[in-house]
């Protein structure tokens, strides 16, 4: 008799990566030991297509960034034979070296061996063949308004600008999307080879210009399984939702509660409805914290498109919780109810059972996490 | 010549004394990634410059250019700074 697989977590951290297995009944969890210890996890992430395999993304503070691949769910791990790096750039050219890969995505169903790495500094590579050798995806890479779009690489986020979100269309494998922070939220039909800017309706902050996409910042977007037609975002400057073929994003966050406010990372939605998202609110006042707003931390969800949100604070602490969940660092399962979880910068992870009607603490004393993703192991 | 590796690349070649052939720093740095494939990655970026905390000695001279030529009794010492926490 062959075992069902086992719900799991796979949790990328600042000092290496671990996988956390549920029961049935995703009450007790069990962590296992630490995968490549001491090196900088950002992402690791299960094939939906083969499940056997496991992609991670990895460097240390002085070596290059490369990338791992598991075929046998976690077990052991194989270094892959060209990991993604930018082209060599000709004399004259402006020349781009990565830092890391910082998102993984699976490409589409009918192509098995393709994935995306959404990389920092901003970038985007293909792999053809599950994970061992990247490709530069030059439609983006080398795009001729790329300083434009991504501006200075000194004016990016605090570890690194990034592309991230990497979307692919679950009806359409040439149907493409990724964000960046910062140049803002782009679409391609053609799998990549050209690109076009989707940011209507997204605010930047307040007195730059918001016609100049380098000063948009998307930290997160999600598209709805159950309406790939349907798009949520948390925006350093808000909360948003497109229905396509709209082009104009539209303000969700205005209808959270106002001393709460829009700012955050992570933007996680449902698996089968697509009136139901869930956000981390942060706090983006003054300085911009971003830590739980007066310390007391609590996940916001709607269930109407953003219409209206509920708080979600059950069991998370009262107060005096300082952490701060980054954009990958949130996720859902599949499961009836939807189980959901978060990973805190303090190395904590809380888990709801219920979609976030009460949150129990299922691990800690972690390294800072980095990503958190849901996997069958 | 002989080439001595820090511990952050031993997984690579499982040793910290290992032998590699080329009459520049360059050529020694591939032929030791086509004997520990995925090593020369780890502390070359794709532009050909060595990573920021990577450093070369040949003997006690550090290196910092690829074309510099190489004599075969000298030994390389690959030395990788930490910093950070």
């Amino acid at each position: 008799m062959v075992a069902r697989p086992s719900l799991a977590l796979l949790v990328a951290t600042r000092k290496g990566a671990f996988i956390l297995k549920a029961d049935a009944s995703r009450r007790s969890w069990k962590a296992s030991a630490p995968i490549m210890l001491g090196n900088i996890a950002h992402h690791m992430v299960q094939d939906p297509r083969n499940p056997r395999v496991v992609l991670l993304s990895m460097r240390t503070g002085h070596l290059g960034p490369t990338m791992y691949r598991s075929g046998d769910r976690g077990r052991t791990w194989q270094e892959a034979t060209t990991p993604p790096a930018f082209p060599k750039a000709a004399d004259g050219q402006k020349a781009h070296v990565l830092d890391h890969s910082f998102w993984l995505t699976p490409g589409h169903a009918s192509e098995p061996g393709v994935w995306y790495a959404g990389a920092s500094p901003q970038g985007l590579f293909r792999s053809e063949d599950g994970g061992d050798s990247w490709h530069s995806v030059t439609g983006l890479n080398e795009h001729p308004e790329y300083s434009q779009w991504m501006g200075a690489q000194e004016n990016g986020t605090p570890d690194g600008p990034k592309l991230h979100s990497v979307l692919v269309d679950p009806r359409d494998r040439n149907h493409l999307y990724v964000a960046m922070s910062s140049g803002g939220v782009h679409e391609s039909r053609d799998r990549g080879a050209t690109w076009k800017p989707l940011v209507q309706g997204l605010a930047v902050v307040e007195g730059f210009p918001a016609d100049k996409l380098y000063v948009h910042d998307p930290h997160c977007v999600r598209l709805c399984p159950s309406n790939p037609d349907r798009l949520y975002q948390q925006n350093h400057c808000g909360i948003y939702r497109l229905d396509r073929p709209g082009e104009q994003w539209l303000r969700i966050g205005d209808n959270m509660p106002k001393k709460i406010g829009d700012a955050g990372f992570p933007m996680v939605v449902h698996p089968r409805n697509d009136k139901v998202c869930w956000v981390f609110p942060m706090d983006g006042g003054g300085v911009w914290p971003r830590t739980p707003i007066d310390g007391k931390p609590a996940a916001y969800t709607t269930k109407n498109a953003g219409k209206s949100w509920q708080r979600l604070a059950k069991g998370l602490p009262a107060n005096q919780a300082w952490w701060t969940v980054k954009r990958q660092a949130m996720c859902g399962d599949t499961r009836d109810p939807v189980g959901l979880y978060l990973g805190t910068t303090s190395g904590e992870i809380w888990a709801s059972r219920d979609e976030g009607s009460s949150w129990r603490c299922i691990a800690r004393h972690l390294p800072e996490i980095y990503a958190l993703d849901t996997a069958e192991l | 010549m002989r080439v001595t590796i820090p511990s952050p690349l031993l997984s690579y070649t499982g040793r910290r004394d290992v032998s590699a052939d080329g009459a520049t720093l360059a050529e020694v740095l591939r032929d030791l990634d086509r004997q520990y494939p995925g090593l020369r990655f780890r502390m070359v970026d794709e532009q050909d410059r060595i990573r920021t905390h990577m450093r070369v000695f040949l003997d006690k001279d550090e290196l910092r250019d690829p074309a510099t030529p190489l004599h075969p009794a000298a030994t390389l010492h690959i030395v990788q700074a930490l910093s950070g926490g």
